[in-house]
């Protein structure tokens, strides 16, 4: 799977290409290691080319976002989510850990 | 069983990265279907947390098995039964994962099992008489 990281001044944005499962997520939590064993800790992932995203996908991002947001240095918001990856994030109550945004300049502005 | 239109076999070896062939072989059969491409997506997150689930608690680990798919492509639905020759693991015994509750707390074990749950009409687990678990699911179109 494709993981391109761009760090801009406020924040860095992650953007993910495929489809995130047992195989591939272990590609995501590296890129994601990586911005917060920098010390950084605001975080975007641009979803907009993700078509798939299983529960081991998930929890690469829950466990980014507890690191982010734990003595609330940052945390991680997303951007672009496909619909049906949106509905599985409702289901089990994860997007109430995190914010959402439509495109990703309102996300990256939101820094 | 019902009278089924048209029977998919194919045996994939137990590992991560045959996932993707997995989900392609059943992302195909649902389109043939007819589903919308929501329930196309629905049954291909089901069936890849189901065999991500074989891999990690059946087997304990990849390259222990084979996990064996059969689809009925039928009028109404699609019927697919996952089979691995692993020891023993009946998923709907994991704890339901814990919801609304600070991220500090949350935890992803069962979440698999829960999605398939919501995503799917029926899904039912068995042990196998031959050893290995089926679990077979069902979702109308």
């Amino acid at each position: 799977m494709d993981v391109i990281v761009t760090q801009y001044k406020r924040c860095d944005v992650v953007k993910a290409a495929g489809r995130v499962d047992s195989y591939t997520s272990p590609d995501l939590e590296k890129a994601f290691g990586e911005i917060i064993g920098a010390g950084r800790y605001k975080i975007v992932f641009d979803m907009q080319n993700v078509d798939f995203i299983s529960s081991k996908g998930l929890w690469v991002l829950i466990d980014a976002q507890k690191k982010c947001r734990r003595y609330k240095r940052g945390e991680v918001v997303l951007a672009n989510i496909h619909p049906e990856i949106r509905e599985s994030l409702n289901l089990v109550g994860l997007s109430n850990y995190f914010k959402i945004y439509d495109d990703l300049t309102a996300a990256v502005g939101s820094f | 069983m019902e009278r089924s239109e048209l029977i998919k076999k194919r045996a994939f070896p137990g590992r991560y990265e045959s996932l993707a062939a997995i989900r392609d072989f059943v992302v195909q059969a649902a389109r043939e279907v007819g589903f919308s491409e929501e329930d196309v997506y629905r049954v291909e997150l089901s069936v890849d947390e189901a065999c991500a689930n074989i891999i990690e608690h059946a087997y304990g680990g990849e390259d222990k098995g084979d996990i064996q798919c059969w689809i009925a492509i039928e009028a109404e639905g699609i019927r697919i039964r996952l089979q691995d020759f692993g020891r023993p693991f009946d998923p709907s015994k994991v704890s339901q994962p814990r919801l609304k509750v600070p991220i500090e707390k949350v935890k992803t074990r069962g979440v698999g099992f829960f999605l398939m749950n919501k995503l799917m009409d029926e899904v039912r687990y068995s042990s196998s008489l031959r050893g290995g678990n089926v679990m077979e699911m069902y979702k109308r179109r």
